[in-house]
């Protein structure tokens, strides 16, 4: 079941890196591209970029463990960035921490334990002036509080994505 | 009669419910029977008042914000749409202290309409530059940028003119244009709000760098935590190509110019020249050893112009208004305007666009109107997360390359984050440490061991084991990161940590534990 699965996925997977335009066929495209048609870059896809390409798997992997951004198991429902850069520990996000902590049961940056949400560190939302900043699911909100922090949660939760 | 409202679309806006705001006010009026029509327009920077709602009177425009949803229905009742004066009123923009004592000349269109509509964009005097740049010799264009005195904005302060002689001279038949637009540095986000709120002139400044050097393809490297800037850009390139001045006959020239939009995917260090190269050949964004210099060898190996976005910005005014109009403002070696950005613990943050020379103090109180917690302010970090931190005496140095190189500190991209009495700046200190330990590329052993290492000393200072000692460590470890870097990441953030133990050197005194003065 699961090898077929596997298959399934190298083969659409293909076809995601056959509509790329020449200049896209590049190893970072490709891994967005596909994260972008499955939410994460799957195991047995990096074979697929890497025959693709004509590279090496050690070449897609290396690309791959290196971006903040590229994901290899599926995303939770619900991600949640928070800006622990400067200005918005100037702004207090420090403390805004120990309480997203301590509300929603999480260590930032360490991934969703078992609920449906993730919180992660971020360094800079670029909206410095209106910090504390996070990022849900895509939103940016300003100004917040624990408050705004769970609405936001509550709101991306309704939304699909 | 329709009565015109603008709503700043910006993503900064929208983050304090700019999105909710517009919505509502098109409901209300409905109900009322008035027609409106609202305009998502860039933001005018004043970004304490977001979000800012605008109204067209016969008069010119008046200004009513921060404005909740839930003010919407009293503001309209009590006559917003005919611009009556209100609580929440600033009576005519144009008049707002705040706005009418800047020079702007990048940001000088950012707010006034539709970032997106090309007429407005004309009207208000896109596109002027570049005609002028495609009517002269190019080696004329080029004289122009080194006249005008214009210095990269991205913080290394590179004289515009040279890289652009340097690439236009470079033999070769394929070159390229890369604007960097992996805007980083915490406490900066002038590169957005334009790229937002005027991303034609972007354009305009990539298109005259591009047919002047001879460069066929543009590529705007922009960040993914910046996703409503990429959705606005690619709109705008499909608008110019449409109307003709992006494509294979830029404004019927002969000259061919397009721009590609490419997405990071989410790490700091790419916003470093020779990384952003990398990445955008797709690979790991691994700093590459200077020599070569990418105006010689640069994307896949081709002469490749890099620059700000902010640099790029100013090029259609400098071409438009003459080069001697941009080279009058300003002091000494640093020319033109500075798009300095207010943030972190600050009364009235946002964007201000001054000539070079204003003092940090004039831009922190006088502008910024101290901090927005009301308490007194300690320390001011200036040019991002590889910026030094100035203490309160030290904030009437002025804001120019050398002035501020000279107190220790550097401009880099024009980001100003305020921080009050609370601070403490041990624990800063480690975070520019820890900061560099997670971005680091990894290819130099003093930025990707070194942080790491900062992280330990650090913690071990305000512990209180053998601190004497690890200050001295630690001084010696900023001093091997300096001077053996590959880049500015290792080679700058010991300037953050030298200058917290140059001025609060209490912080990291073991009988406070690290928590500084309270």
């Amino acid at each position: 079941m699961r090898k077929v699965s596997g298959q399934m996925t190298a083969a659409s997977a293909i076809r995601v890196l056959e509509a790329l335009p020449t200049h896209e066929r590049l190893i970072l495209p490709c891994l967005q591209a596909i994260q972008h048609a499955f939410g994460f870059v799957p195991e047995e896809t990096v074979d697929v970029v890497a025959g693709f390409l004509n590279v090496s798997r050690a070449e897609v992997v290396g690309v791959l463990t290196y971006y903040h951004d590229l994901r290899r198991m599926p995303p939770p429902a619900v991600v949640v960035g928070v800006c622990v850069a400067e200005a918005c520990q100037a702004s207090g996000v420090r403390s805004l921490i120990e309480q997203i902590e301590h509300d929603f049961g999480v260590r930032l940056g360490a991934g969703t334990g078992s609920g449906p949400v993730e919180f992660a560190k971020v360094y800079c939302l670029g909206n410095c002036a209106l910090g504390p900043a996070i990022m849900v699911n895509g939103r940016l909100v300003g100004r917040c509080d624990i408050g705004r922090v769970r609405a936001a949660v509550v709101d991306a939760q309704v939304v699909p994505r | 009669m329709s009565v015109r409202v603008y709503v700043p679309g910006d993503s900064a806006a929208c983050s304090v419910g700019a999105d909710e705001v517009a919505a509502r006010i098109t409901e209300v009026a409905a109900a009322e029977g008035v027609t409106v029509e609202v305009i998502r327009n860039g933001s005018r920077g004043m970004l304490w008042l977001e979000p800012f709602v605008e109204v067209q009177t016969p008069a010119g425009r008046v200004g009513y914000g921060p404005v909740a949803p839930g003010d919407v229905e009293a503001l309209i009742d009590s006559g917003m749409l005919e611009g009556v004066s209100h609580a929440l009123g600033h009576g005519l923009v144009d008049e707002i202290p705040w706005l009418a004592r800047q020079h702007r000349v990048s940001f000088a269109r950012v707010g006034l309409a539709d970032p997106l509509d090309m007429d407005d964009f004309r009207r208000l005097g896109g596109l002027i530059g570049l005609r002028r740049a495609l009517a002269i010799p190019v080696e004329e264009v080029a004289a122009d940028i080194l006249a005008s005195g214009l210095r990269g904005r991205g913080g290394a302060g590179f004289p515009a003119g040279i890289k652009w002689r340097t690439v236009l001279e470079a033999p070769g038949d394929t070159k390229y244009v890369c604007c960097n637009a992996d805007e980083g540095d915490s406490g900066t986000f002038a590169d957005r709000m334009l790229m937002e709120g005027d991303p034609f002139t972007l354009l305009e400044g990539m298109t005259i760098a591009g047919t002047t050097v001879g460069a066929s393809i543009g590529l705007i490297y922009v960040r993914s935590e910046y996703p409503a800037a990429i959705r606005t850009l690619r709109t705008a390139v499909d608008i110019a190509r449409v109307d003709g001045w992006l494509g294979p006959d830029v404004l019927g020239s002969g000259r061919s110019f397009d721009v590609r939009i490419v997405e990071g995917a989410g790490s700091y260090v790419c916003g470093e020249e020779t990384a952003m190269l990398e990445s955008l050949e797709g690979k790991r964004g691994m700093v590459r050893p200077k020599p070569p210099i990418p105006a010689l060898q640069g994307l896949f190996g081709h002469p490749t112009l890099v620059h700000n976005v902010l640099t790029l910005s100013a090029v259609p005014a400098i071409l438009a208004d003459g080069a001697a109009a941009y080279q009058g403002l300003g002091v000494d070696r640093s020319r033109g305007t500075q798009v300095f950005q207010l943030a972190g613990n600050i009364a009235r943050g946002g964007i201000v666009e001054l000539a070079f020379g204003v003092s940090l103090r004039e831009l922190v109180e006088d502008f910024g109107g101290a901090t927005f917690s009301g308490r007194p302010i300690r320390a001011v970090q200036v040019g991002g997360p590889l910026g030094a931190y100035l203490p309160e005496h030290a904030l009437d140095v002025a804001m120019d390359y050398e002035a501020l190189a000279a107190a220790g500190g550097m401009l880099g991209h024009g980001g100003v984050v305020v921080f009050d009495d609370t601070v403490d700046m041990a624990a800063q200190a480690r975070f520019a440490m820890e900061f560099c330990a997670v971005e680091s590329c990894g290819k130099c052993t003093p930025c990707r061991i070194g942080s790491t290492r900062g992280v330990e000393v650090i913690d071990k200072i305000t512990a209180g084991i053998d601190p004497e000692r690890n200050l001295v460590l630690l001084e010696e470890l900023c001093e091997t990161m300096t001077d053996g870097s590959l880049c500015a990441m290792g080679g700058l953030t010991p300037l953050p940590v030298r200058s917290a133990v140059a001025h609060f050197g209490e912080d990291f005194h073991p009988s406070t534990n690290g928590q500084g003065k309270r």
